[in-house]
């Protein structure tokens, strides 16, 4: 059985403080708590401080591209379906230059967990406003407050087809792990969104401002996070600001569902084929 | 040339005019011909003018569909005007009596049949191809057994009453044209070579075909002319032996899955054309410093931007060369004929493995789109090498969390990797430079050794380039040099036959990186060299200045209307 050491690799660079340590600790701990070996763990991540997550994780990991750790991660999935594959990243990472990906992950409900570390802002360029800083806030590139309406990653991911999406807390480390080990153990594309604080950048999306603000669904009576229609109209009515699982369906993920479907994963099968079905696969041209 | 004829039919998009070449293509391949049959078309579904050339000969194999023309079959005014000039003094123009046939041209025959009327009659004007086909037969006094033989295997499975109405289709153009133009006939010189079992192939399926027989997995590719046959012939096929196919939502997202897919074991690869090559630059660079191996096949079309779509052109090269940011050691391919591109991916298999790095398969429109009848394949290429991957025995033997996965320790600059579910071989491929273990740096010394050790595997590679990196015919040392690479091959090679008196070399580069610098000598021996580039800015003879130099002998021959070379091209440009 591996324990909280065999997933830890390296020490870890962020700021003290930063929202990122808690995800981190909090998927550690769910490995462990999951009985999983760090061999059969994969952690794929982009770029941003977020980023780094691959690198202190101690599982097989891909630190790839700015907003490409879906399409790295969906490559390893197909490849081996018998790994557990999480991907993770920023808000800028996921939702500005990597969104198109997102929403085709969903779409596909590749079984793959998705962990974004949404501080509202970029963190690792030092302090440009993302895809998800509220109207109004004032950065870098902002000056004036950003002019844009936020991306809304909860409503996008549902209406695009993920069939779990939830929405966590750094600064509530309990339900960040149950909704992590939820989201793993969900067999399809599962969205977590952690508000995951930059200490140094964002002085307006701090654990203070989450604390008052959020609202917690995982407590609310009556909240049914299989029905669809509630979860968008509730998600609506908090701005957004609210945590818990949101929505959950049950759907054959893709790798069960993919043309040439393999009860292993592809990297098991065979790759030389007979002699007799390469002539076959020949034969197909000749004209006789 | 006795041995040979050719043939074209010509119309407009979406009035069967490639399936009525396919007819005549698959019957003659099945008589014993040797072909290469050419698409011309343009980009759009309906409309504007396309046509289907096929060149057969009873001896060699052809490679390329030739400069002339002996027959044109013309559904409309278009394809009249659009080809007559290919052909050849006395050529035959068989045009449907539905428009009043003009041409500018002397000297040619011209004979109107009713082709889409006897295909209404029959009830399903689609079927005037049949009727065509049996038109071209009389004319080329082909035996009407070779096609009842080909419609009955085709329609066979579809019932008695297919089969007797295209055989009926077949004999109203037959006897059409041999009651009103009894004498108009090209007679096909007699196919000598045994008749039964040669292949039909063009090179995009030669590299899907190669792909699944070397091992290929996984393709994530996204559709573009002209490379979306290697998705569907891959996807047709790879399914039942465990591999998958998706198609991704661009291919930034294709070309980063595949670098996923071999990162976690598995041989894959991605398959576009220019647009979608410059998608992956930033890929290409991901794949190089976390040294995963990867396989890119571009089908390369007029550029830039979209360009020529449905044209050929050789110049995504220097893309392929040069394009991503920083430094990224990686090979680059040019196949040089349409059974070559077949040998080709599964040596791009075998090196992007056995070295850890991107390989870049260019084919082009011209091969990739085009078909070729040829004898067979040689499967005892077919050779899964799978290299540089560590053992478990190897990794239980190291010390826990011990295993270095960039490890400089090596003389070829590879270094074994592990595969995720290995045990002991943990490790992150990072796109950050990183020390042997793989953790972020940017101290002087590791970055610069990294940087070296990711470079050496391009010394030993270049050892191993000249056997196959290109091809040599001609004097061994020849006073004029005519340098080609890849598809250009066909052309360079029969204009080479023109060259009597000349002491000529004809040099085929196959690989372009790493560049075989053995081909130094034909240079040095030759007094002048052309080189026959089909691009504008010459991107073959700079990388010849670069490499090797003689940038004073070097004559760039360019073509760059979306064509490619034909063969008094080259004749006319080498002896003047
Ligand atoms: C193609 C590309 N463009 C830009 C960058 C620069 N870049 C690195 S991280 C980053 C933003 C990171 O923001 P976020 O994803 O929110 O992560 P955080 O640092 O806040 O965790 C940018 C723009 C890059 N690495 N690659
Ligand atoms: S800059 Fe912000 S996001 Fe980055 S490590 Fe520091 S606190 Fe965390």
């Amino acid at each position: 059985m591996a324990t909280m050491a065999d997933f830890r690799y390296d020490k870890a660079t962020w700021c003290p403080g930063c929202g990122d340590f808690s995800v981190l600790a909090a998927l550690q701990q769910v490995c462990v708590r999951m009985g999983l070996e760090p061999e059969d763990v994969c952690c794929v991540s982009g770029i941003g401080c977020s980023g780094k997550i691959s690198q202190h994780f101690g599982s097989y990991g891909f630190h790839s591209l700015h907003g490409r750790s879906l399409p790295t991660a969906q490559g390893i999935k197909m490849a081996n379906q018998d790994l557990t594959v999480i991907a993770a990243g920023g808000d800028g990472d996921g939702y500005g230059i990597g969104v198109g990906h997102f929403v085709h992950a969903c779409r596909r409900n590749v079984d793959i967990t998705y962990i974004v570390m949404d501080n509202h802002i970029y963190g690792l360029t030092t302090g440009q406003s993302s895809p998800t800083s509220k109207k109004g806030f004032k950065t870098k590139t902002s000056p004036q407050g950003v002019a844009e309406e936020p991306i809304k990653p909860l409503e996008l991911a549902i209406v695009s087809g993920a069939s779990f999406v939830a929405q966590a807390f750094s600064g509530d480390l309990k339900q960040l792990q149950r909704l992590i080990e939820e989201g793993m153990k969900h067999k399809g594309f599962s969205l977590i969104n952690v508000f995951s604080p930059c200490v140094t950048f964002n002085r307006v999306n701090t654990y203070e401002w989450f604390k008052e603000n959020i609202v917690n669904f995982d407590e609310e009576e009556g909240y049914d996070p299989t029905n669809k229609a509630m979860a968008l109209q509730r998600i609506a009515e908090t701005d957004s600001v609210c945590t818990g699982i949101l929505y959950q369906e049950q759907r054959p993920a893709f790798h069960e569902v993919v043309l040439g479907a393999t009860e292993q994963g592809t990297v098991k099968v065979p790759l030389e084929i007979p002699n007799d079905e390469m002539q076959a696969l020949i034969d197909q041209f000749r004209r006789a | 040339m006795t041995n040979e004829f050719t043939w074209k039919v010509g119309g407009a998009q979406g009035e069967g005019i490639d399936s009525t070449g396919e007819i005549l293509a698959t019957v003659l391949t099945r008589m014993g011909y040797y072909i290469f049959a050419y698409r011309h078309f343009m980009s759009l579904v309906k409309g504007g003018h396309t046509n289907y050339k096929i060149r057969a000969s009873t001896t060699d194999h052809v490679y390329y569909h030739g400069d002339d023309l002996d027959m044109l079959v013309a559904f409309d005014q278009l394809s009249i005007q659009e080809n007559e000039d290919e052909l050849i003094e006395g050529g035959i123009i068989l045009h449907d009596a539905k428009f009043q046939a003009q041409t500018k041209r002397e000297g040619l025959r011209v004979c109107s049949v009713p082709l889409l009327d006897m295909a209404k009659e029959l009830g399903n004007p689609i079927i005037k191809n049949m009727v065509a086909a049996g038109a071209s037969a009389y004319v080329l006094d082909i035996d009407p057994s070779n096609f009842y033989e080909q419609i009955e295997q085709q329609f066979g499975k579809k019932g008695q009453e297919l089969v007797d109405l295209n055989k009926t289709a077949f004999n109203k153009g037959y006897d059409y044209i041999k009651e009103n133009y009894p004498d108009v006939r090209r007679p096909a010189p007699q196919a000598t070579r045994p008749s039964k079992g040669y292949l039909l192939m063009n090179g995009n399926e030669a590299i899907g075909l190669g792909a699944v027989l070397n091992g290929c997995r996984i393709l994530a590719a996204y559709p573009i002319t002209p490379a979306t046959e290697i998705l569907y012939w891959v996807l047709a096929n790879l399914p039942k032996y465990g591999g998958k196919v998706l198609q991704a939502e661009d291919e930034i997202a294709a070309c980063i899955m595949a670098i996923g897919a071999n990162y976690a074991g598995v041989r894959s690869m991605t398959s576009t054309s220019g647009p979608g090559l410059s998608l992956m630059m930033e890929a290409l660079g991901m794949a190089g410093i976390s040294e995963t191996p990867l396989v890119i096949v571009d089908v390369m079309r007029g550029g830039p931007s979209t360009g020529l779509p449905t044209k050929t052109e050789q110049s995504d090269v220097n893309g392929a060369l040069f394009g991503s940011h920083g430094e990224t050691p990686r090979v680059v391919i040019v196949p040089t004929s349409i059974p070559d591109c077949f040998y080709q991916i599964g040596r791009a298999f075998n090196l992007a493995e056995e070295y850890q790095l991107p390989v870049i398969v260019c084919s082009d429109l011209l091969i990739g789109m085009n078909k070729m009848g040829f004898q067979d394949l040689d499967l005892s290429t077919v050779d899964i090498a799978r290299k540089n991957i560590v053992t478990q025995e190897q990794l239980d033997a190291l010390e826990k969390g011990a295993f270095k996965r960039y490890s400089l320790d090596t003389e070829s600059g590879v270094s074994s990797r592990s595969i995720p579910g290995m045990k002991n071989g943990r490790y992150c491929a990072l796109t950050n430079e990183h020390e042997e273990t793989g953790l972020e740096i940017e101290d002087v010394p590791m970055r610069k050794a990294q940087m070296e050790k990711r470079f050496r595997k391009l010394d030993v590679l270049e050892k191993n380039i000249n056997d196959w990196g290109f091809e040599y015919k001609g004097a061994e040392t020849p006073d004029v040099l005519i340098v080609g690479m890849g598809s250009t091959q066909a052309q360079i090679e029969e204009a080479t036959r023109q060259m009597d008196g000349l002491s000529w070399g004809h040099l085929q580069f196959r690989c372009l990186a790493p560049f075989p610098k053995d081909t130094q000598k034909y240079f040095q021996a030759a007094k002048k060299v052309y080189v026959i580039d089909n691009n504008y800015t010459g991107q073959l003879t700079g990388l010849i200045a670069r490499e090797i130099g003689f940038h004073d002998k070097l004559t760039p021959v360019l073509k760059y209307d979306g064509n490619p070379f034909t063969i008094r091209d080259i004749v006319t440009a080498v002896k003047g």
